[in-house]
């Protein structure tokens, strides 16, 4: 098991959601586009589980970059995260499912299986976001 | 409109939106408290040897829902690699879909590397899959299997935790099962030897433990192939009808009956060729 990075896993390296995590572009709770929130909902996550799936890909990639640099030096990292980001912008129309092939060999996911690729695919979603808000928000027009 | 999804596409992965409204459920109000249905349990024997050539699994079938029993046949040894066998006791479907998991994922490496996988392998990616679910997928598992580097045969934990030990009961039935293994193992016994013991151990176990019965099911593993014995012993309380319960026809008078002939009408036919595709 990788060991190595875990130090990087600590809690101020988590990323908690703030009080106010739909906020607008007037830093207040966007009612128009994001619903109704409620403090207590937002404040903890239901499931103890919830928090550390949602930023699980974001911290794998951190203790490996960190592992990376201790070893290999700054521009290992520097490097990969310039391949990672130009991957990443191989995408579809926000609405419709992208396959993200690029990014997934980059990061040897493209052998493996896990749960992500066999529940709540989202080809197989039944529902779909509306495509002319969906990129209008992408756009920053909305 | 609110919808969740409107502005960032679906995440794929399991999904905890219903959890909150889970949790509200079960801590309700004075009148009921309304419990989820509990998953189905093995609450198992397995149990699990390396002998001289190879390693010998052992595991009852028997799957119990509360005070049910829900399946008596039930299949608790399944196929990782063609030279691993794992057995799982714990939530039935959470050790199903793992194996499944892992047996996929250590399918796509053989055809990426052209080798057969390692038992540590197996042991690894279980490890670090349950680690990160940390031990909310209820799955205790026994791996055995042969590889280029010998007979191994370890035991995962839920959250994780690993052990690698030449003998090894799990389940709800492993006190009783442990309790035979410490008593009549020897290192470097023959097949037949092992057999009998592995099989002794998980009948303590179905003997002791309510979780754990019916048959008993074996499997061999050795560097020439695999024996699945399943069953290997049967129980002796085996279930058969003693009698035909089906209705004999015409148990029922028929009252009435009238037929009604539904007019088609061929409005529109077409032909479409199928293109059948070349040599199979």
């Amino acid at each position: 098991m990788n060991t190595r990075g875990l130090r990087s896993q600590l809690k101020d390296s988590v990323p908690v959601t703030g009080l106010c995590p739909q906020a607008g572009p007037y830093g207040v709770q966007d009612s128009l586009r994001r619903g109704f929130s409620s403090v207590k909902n937002e404040l903890l996550p239901s499931h103890p589980l919830e928090l550390s799936e949602k930023n699980f890909q974001l911290n794998q990639d951190k203790m490996n970059f960190n592992t990376l640099r201790n070893i290999q030096g700054l521009h290992a990292p520097l490097k990969l995260q310039m391949e990672y980001r130009a991957a990443r912008q191989i995408q579809r129309l926000p609405f419709l499912p992208s396959s993200n092939l690029a990014l997934d060999t980059l990061r040897g996911a493209d052998d493996t299986i896990g749960f992500e690729d066999i529940l709540n695919d989202p080809i197989q979603s039944e529902m779909m976001g509306d495509p002319h808000i969906m990129t209008e928000y992408k756009l920053g027009v909305l | 409109m609110a919808l969740s999804n409107v502005l960032e596409p679906a995440v794929s992965g399991f999904n905890f939106e219903n959890s909150t409204r889970n949790i509200v459920l079960e801590n309700g109000s004075e009148e009921g408290k309304i419990k989820a249905p509990t998953p189905m349990k093995t609450g198992t024997t397995i149990a699990g040897v390396v002998y001289k050539d190879g390693v010998v699994l052992g595991a009852d079938t028997r799957a119990t829902s509360d005070e049910v029993v829900a399946d008596k046949m039930c299949a608790k040894i399944h196929y990782i690699a063609p030279n691993i066998y794992c057995c799982g006791a714990g939530t039935a479907a959470d050790t199903e879909k793992t194996t499944d998991m892992l047996s996929s994922n250590l399918t796509i490496f053989s055809m990426n590397s052209g080798r057969n996988p390692r038992v540590v392998m197996a042991v690894n990616i279980l490890q670090d899959m349950l680690f990160r679910y940390r031990g909310m997928i209820g799955a205790h598992i026994i791996l055995g299997g042969v590889d280029c580097t010998g007979s191994h045969l370890y035991t995962v934990g839920p959250y994780g935790s690993i052990d690698k030990v030449p003998y090894l009961a799990m389940g709800s039935g492993k006190l009783p099962a442990m309790g035979i293994l410490e008593d009549r193992f020897k290192g470097n016994m023959d097949l037949e030897e092992a057999k009998a013991l592995v099989s002794d151990a998980i009948h303590a176990g179905i003997m002791s433990d309510l979780g754990s019965g019916n048959n008993i099911d074996l499997c061999v593993i050795t560097k020439e192939g695999v024996d699945y014995i399943r069953p290997h012993r049967e129980s002796i309380y085996n279930y058969k009808r003693q009698a035909k319960y089906k209705y004999k026809p015409g148990t029922t008078p028929v009252l009435t009956k009238s037929v009604n002939q539904l007019e088609l009408e061929l409005v529109h036919e077409t032909v479409q060729m199928m293109e059948t595709a070349g040599s199979s």
